[in-house]
């Protein structure tokens, strides 16, 4: 092969540049999912929701949650009298096995938590490193190998979301089953929710069915006047709801 | 006399200043992530590497692939709309390699999560006190959790 210095010393860039395209490996997993197509978010309807705890199961099992943490929980909510000030709430183990019978009478419902996905979320412009941000779609997640643990995001989430996780030391939380949505299948907590309590929205795609339900129902987001741009809507929610 | 005879010290600032700046930059885009800033403030590899994870929950679809049967039986029932995996638990496993068989499921534990009274769950949604209800019998001795009504089951067999 005859190969000049003069044509070497141009080749040896491209090669370079050729070489940076390898090591970057595959860009995408999944191919054919555009993130700037979706808009994701949640529908949570107080109303179905039996306080079974299939979600809180579901969730742990799908994204390795340890024991005593979580990414979704339920909320026993029991409003005595007709006072928001009287609000008794229980969430035993996440409300994981479900609930004890209550003698008390009383307006008493479950609330099903999770991160609401801010469009403004507090926690991400907190980060003092970047681990943490709103993806194109819509969803909040967290960068584990960028995480600092430092918590401070965990300190600024109203709705008391994350959490630091004991194994990896980072901060963790709901990431609406990014893994799971991105191949075009719902998140764990949806898959397993008998009722149907539990629907994820696609608010950028016009066939999604929840389009609908939020056009003729009066749903609501948790802790409106933070203006986070919450995007897990409650249909039925009472206002002794925090 | 030349004005700019002393002017060799601030040469030498600036150059202690350009090797400081050369050594930043260096140093920036040797330890800053390629991906960081390919969306936003945030390492863009992070999305493909959240997303790559492997899922235990098949979903109801690759499910109905092979138990076709089951689909016909289960939609005429009140759990038409409950996902196999909502009792069956996570199978991803077992949808990829069928020789990996589920768990038996225990009909004693597993309905009572769901239909055990309750006062905060909805009205509308059937429950029973099961101590009272079945007297220590296993559910499925009388329903069959495909199509839990019991009058269904009479109907179908007439």
């Amino acid at each position: 092969m005859n190969l000049s210095r003069r044509k070497l010393l141009i080749l040896l860039p491209a090669a370079a540049v050729a070489w940076d395209y390898v090591l970057a490996g595959t860009p995408e997993d999944s191919p054919n999912y555009k993130a700037t197509e979706h808009w994701w978010g949640m529908l949570l309807d107080i109303t179905k929701c039996i306080g079974c705890g299939s979600c809180v199961r579901a969730c742990q099992l799908e994204n390795h949650v340890p024991d005593g943490f979580f990414r979704t929980w339920v909320e026993r909510y029991v409003v005595r009298d007709w006072g928001f000030e009287h609000v008794k709430v229980d969430s035993p183990d996440g409300g994981k096995n479900g609930f004890p019978a209550l003698d008390d009478e009383g307006k008493s419902f479950f609330v099903p938590k999770m991160c609401n996905h801010c469009a403004d979320s507090p926690c991400t412009q907190v980060c003092p490193v970047g681990a943490t941000f709103v993806s194109p779609d819509g969803v909040v997640l967290v960068d584990q190998k960028y995480c600092l643990g430092c918590r401070y995001c965990i300190q600024a989430c109203p709705y008391g979301c994350r959490f630091l996780n004991p194994e990896t030391n980072t901060a963790d939380k709901c990431n609406l089953c990014y893994h799971r949505i991105t191949k075009g299948l719902t998140t764990a907590c949806c898959e397993s929710c008998p009722t149907g309590a539990r629907q994820l929205a696609d608010l950028k795609d016009p066939n999604d069915p929840v389009h609908e339900f939020l056009k003729t129902h009066s749903v609501q987001v948790l802790k409106p006047h933070l203006a986070t741009g919450a995007k897990a809507f409650y249909n039925g929610l009472d206002g002794s709801v925090r | 006399m030349t004005p700019y005879k002393d002017v060799a010290h601030l040469f030498r600032l600036a150059s202690a200043f350009a090797t400081g700046l050369v050594l930043f930059l260096l140093l920036r885009g040797s330890l800053v992530p390629k991906s960081f800033g390919q969306y936003g403030h945030y390492r863009g590899d992070a999305l493909s590497e959240v997303s790559s994870r492997p899922i235990s929950y098949a979903g109801h679809e690759a499910c109905e692939l092979c138990h076709a049967d089951i689909l016909e039986v289960k939609k005429y029932g009140r759990h038409a709309h409950v996902a196999c995996e909502s009792c069956h638990g996570p199978l991803a496993k077992h949808a990829e390699d069928p020789s990996i068989a589920p768990q038996k499921l225990d009909t004693a534990v597993l309905c009572v999560r769901c239909h055990e009274a309750n006062h905060a769950k909805p009205m509308d949604f059937p429950q029973v006190h099961s101590a009272e209800h079945s007297a220590g019998l296993p559910c499925n001795t009388c329903h069959q959790p495909h199509t839990p009504r019991i009058e269904a089951e009479v109907k179908k067999k007439k």
